[in-house]
C-alpha cells in the first residue's frame, strides 16, 4: 500500500562550495589585514608580530625539532590523561549508574570533590609528584574525569523504563540488556561527555605546563616570553586554536559515525 | 469453560492505599477477541499487565490455560517501544537466536505492509508505520495471546481506521487471542468480540457484539457501550 518515499531529500544537502567556504572567510580576512597592518607599519612587531613572521617561526622551530618534540609531549600527556580520567569517569559512571547500592555510596562525594576546581590542585600535585610526567598527567585525568562521569551516569540513569521492560520482557540477560538497550541509549550523553572532556583536556594541559613544565607546547610559550619572542608566543596560541578545533572535529565525526542512526531521521515532526 | 484462554478470578490488584482492581473476574475464550473500555484510571493497563505476568495480583488468580509457556504472550503498547538505534528489521530480530529469524521478520514486516522499510531507522518512519513494526514484533514469536494497550491512541483516524483492519484481519488469521485497550467505544464495537466496561476498578457491564455487524449496529453498541461508562455510580446502584 505504501511505496517507500525518498526520506533524505528531507534533509538538505550543503554542497554548494560557497556555502563550505563561507566559514573560513572571516578568518582569512582577519589574517590579511593583520599582515597588511605589520607591512605598513600599522602594527608594531612588538605589540604583534606579522603572520608571516609567525609562520617563519614555525618552520626555524619546525627543522630545529623544537617544536615536533613540545608538540608530541603535548600530544601524549593530553591522550594518557584523556584516556586514564575518561576510563575511571566511565567506570564511576556505570556503576553508580546501574547499582543503587554504588550511587549512594559513591555519587554524593564524587560531586563534593568534582566542586573543587581541578586547577585549584595544581599546587598539591606539584608537591607530591613534582613537575615530572604523572602530575601533567594526573592533572589532565581529574579534569576529564568528571564531564565523562557526570555524563554516562546521567545517560544512564535516564534511559527510557519503556525501553527496559521492553529488554526485561524478552528476558534479555544483564549482559545483552546493556549492550543492546542501556549502552546504545546512553552514548549520545555519553559522547557529550567525552566532547566537554576534550576541551578541559587542552585547557588543564596548557596551564600545567605553563606553570610547571620543562617540555611541552605551554611550556614554549613559557619560555618563549622569558627572552620576548613574540613570534613563538603567538605560534602557540595559533597552535592551541588548531589543537582545540581539530579535537572538536575528531569529536564530532566520532558522533556522526556512532549514532548514524540519529542523523537519518526525516523532520522532527 | 471448556475452551477458555485466560482465567480471571477474584482479582484485587492495589498500590499503597490506592485500588487499581477490585474483585475482577473475567473468561476470555480461546480466539475472542475482547475490547476494555472505560475512563482513564479504570485500572485497565493494570489488568492488562497483570494477565501479561509483568505485575502479581494482590489476591486472587490470573490463569493461562494452554500448554505453551514460552512467548505466549505478547504486549504492545501506546508508545513504540522500538530501539531508535537499530533497524526495522534488527529491531524485530534482536530477541529471537533462531537461525530463520530474518525471513520470519521480512514475512511479518510484508505482512505489515512494510517490507520495503527494513533497513530503515524508526525514525524515519511515521507514527502508523512505527505501530505497524511494533505489531510485527510482537508476532515474532508466534504469540497466541495479544495484548494491546492502547496501541493506536496517538495516530490520526485515517491510519487508525487502516491499523484497526490490518490488527483485526492478522488476528482472524492466526486466531489469536486478543485483549484491546481503548478508549474509543467506536474501535472497541467496530473490532471486538466482546467489550468489557472498566468502571470504579471493576469491570461492571459487558455486551456480546453482534457478527457481522454494519455501521448502524456499531453505532448502537457504541452508545450503549458510551451510556454505561458515562452512568452516575447512584443511578447505577439504583438499577441495579
Ligand atoms: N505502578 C503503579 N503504582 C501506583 N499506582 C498505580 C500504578 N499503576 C497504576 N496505578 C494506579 O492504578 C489506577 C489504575 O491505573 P491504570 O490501570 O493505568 O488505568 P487505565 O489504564 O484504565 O487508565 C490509577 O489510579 C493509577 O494511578
Ligand atoms: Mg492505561
Amino acid at each position: 500500500m505504501q511505496k517507500p518515499v525518498t526520506l533524505t531529500t528531507t534533509r538538505k544537502k550543503i554542497n554548494l562550495p560557497i556555502d563550505k567556504l563561507l566559514p573560513f572567510l572571516i578568518p582569512i580576512i582577519v589574517i590579511l589585514l593583520w599582515q597588511v597592518s605589520s607591512t605598513l607599519g600599522w602594527l608594531s612587531s612588538s605589540v604583534l608580530p606579522s603572520p608571516i613572521a609567525v609562520l617563519q617561526d614555525g618552520i626555524e622551530l619546525t627543522q630545529s625539532g623544537e617544536l615536533p618534540k613540545n608538540l608530541s609531549i603535548s600530544l601524549y600527556r593530553a591522550t594518557a590523561g584523556l584516556i586514564i580520567g575518561g576510563s575511571v569517569g566511565f567506570i564511576l559512571g556505570f556503576v553508580n549508574g546501574m547499582s543503587n547500592t554504588f550511587r549512594l555510596l559513591f555519587d554524593s562525594s564524587i560531586q563534593m570533590f568534582r566542586n573543587i576546581p581541578h586547577l585549584a590542585l595544581i599546587p598539591l600535585i606539584i608537591l607530591w609528584l613534582g613537575i615530572n610526567e604523572s602530575a601533567k598527567i594526573s592533572l589532565v585525568a581529574i579534569g576529564t574525569m568528571f564531564p565523562v562521569y557526570i555524563n554516562t551516569f546521567h545517560g544512564i540513569r535516564s534511559v527510557d523504563p519503556d525501553l527496559i521492560e521492553m529488554g526485561e520482557s524478552y528476558e534479555l540477560s544483564k549482559h545483552q540488556m546493556f549492550f543492546k538497550i542501556i549502552f546504545p541509549a546512553a552514548l549520545p550523553q555519553i559522547l557529550v561527555g567525552i566532547r566537554y572532556a576534550l576541551g578541559v583536556m587542552w585547557t588543564t594541559l596548557i596551564v600545567a605546563e605553563t606553570i610547571s613544565a620543562s617540555s611541552g607546547i605551554g611550556y614554549m610559550a613559557n619560555n618563549a616570553e622569558d627572552f620576548v619572542d613574540m613570534e613563538t608566543v603567538v605560534l602557540c596560541i595559533v597552535i592551541y586554536a588548531v589543537l582545540g578545533k581539530i579535537s572538536d572535529l575528531v569529536a564530532k565525526s566520532f558522533e556522526s559515525l556512532l549514532l548514524d542512526w540519529q542523523n537519518t531521521g526525516r523532520s522532527n515532526a | 469453560m471448556n475452551n477458555s484462554m485466560i482465567t480471571i478470578k477474584n482479582v484485587n490488584k492495589t498500590y499503597e492505599n490506592l485500588t487499581a482492581l477490585h474483585d475482577v473476574s473475567l473468561d476470555i475464550k480461546q480466539g475472542e477477541f475482547i475490547a476494555l473500555v472505560g475512563m482513564s484510571g479504570g485500572g485497565k493497563s493494570t489488568l492488562l499487565r497483570l494477565i501479561a505476568g509483568l505485575e502479581k495480583p494482590t489476591s486472587g488468580s490470573v490463569q493461562i490455560n494452554s500448554t505453551d509457556t514460552k512467548s505466549l504472550i505478547q504486549v504492545m503498547f501506546q508508545e513504540d517501544r522500538l530501539l531508535p538505534w537499530m533497524s526495522v528489521l534488527d529491531n524485530l530480530s534482536f530477541g529471537s537466536k533462531d537461525k530463520n529469524t530474518k525471513a520470519h521478520a521480512k514475512e511479518l514486516l510484508d505482512l505489515v505492509e512494510l517490507g520495503d522499510y527494513a533497513d530503515h531507522f524508526p525514525n524515519q518512519l511515521s507514527g502508523g508505520q512505527k505501530q505497524r513494526v511494533a505489531l510485527a514484533r510482537a508476532l515474532m514469536s508466534h504469540p497466541k495471546i495479544l495484548l494491546l494497550d492502547e496501541p493506536l491512541g496517538a495516530l490520526d483516524a485515517l491510519t487508525r481506521r487502516k491499523m484497526q483492519d490490518l490488527i483485526l484481519d492478522i488476528c482472524q488469521k492466526q486466531n489469536l487471542t486478543t485483549i484491546l485497550v481503548t478508549h474509543d467505544v467506536e474501535e472497541a464495537a467496530r473490532m471486538a468480540d466482546r467489550i468489557v466496561v472498566m468502571k470504579d476498578s471493576t469491570n461492571s457491564y459487558e455486551e456480546t457484539c453482534p457478527k457481522n455487524r454494519n455501521a448502524g449496529q456499531i453505532g448502537i453498541v457504541a452508545d450503549r457501550v458510551l451510556g454505561e461508562i458515562l452512568e452516575e455510580p447512584e443511578v447505577q446502584q439504583q438499577t441495579a
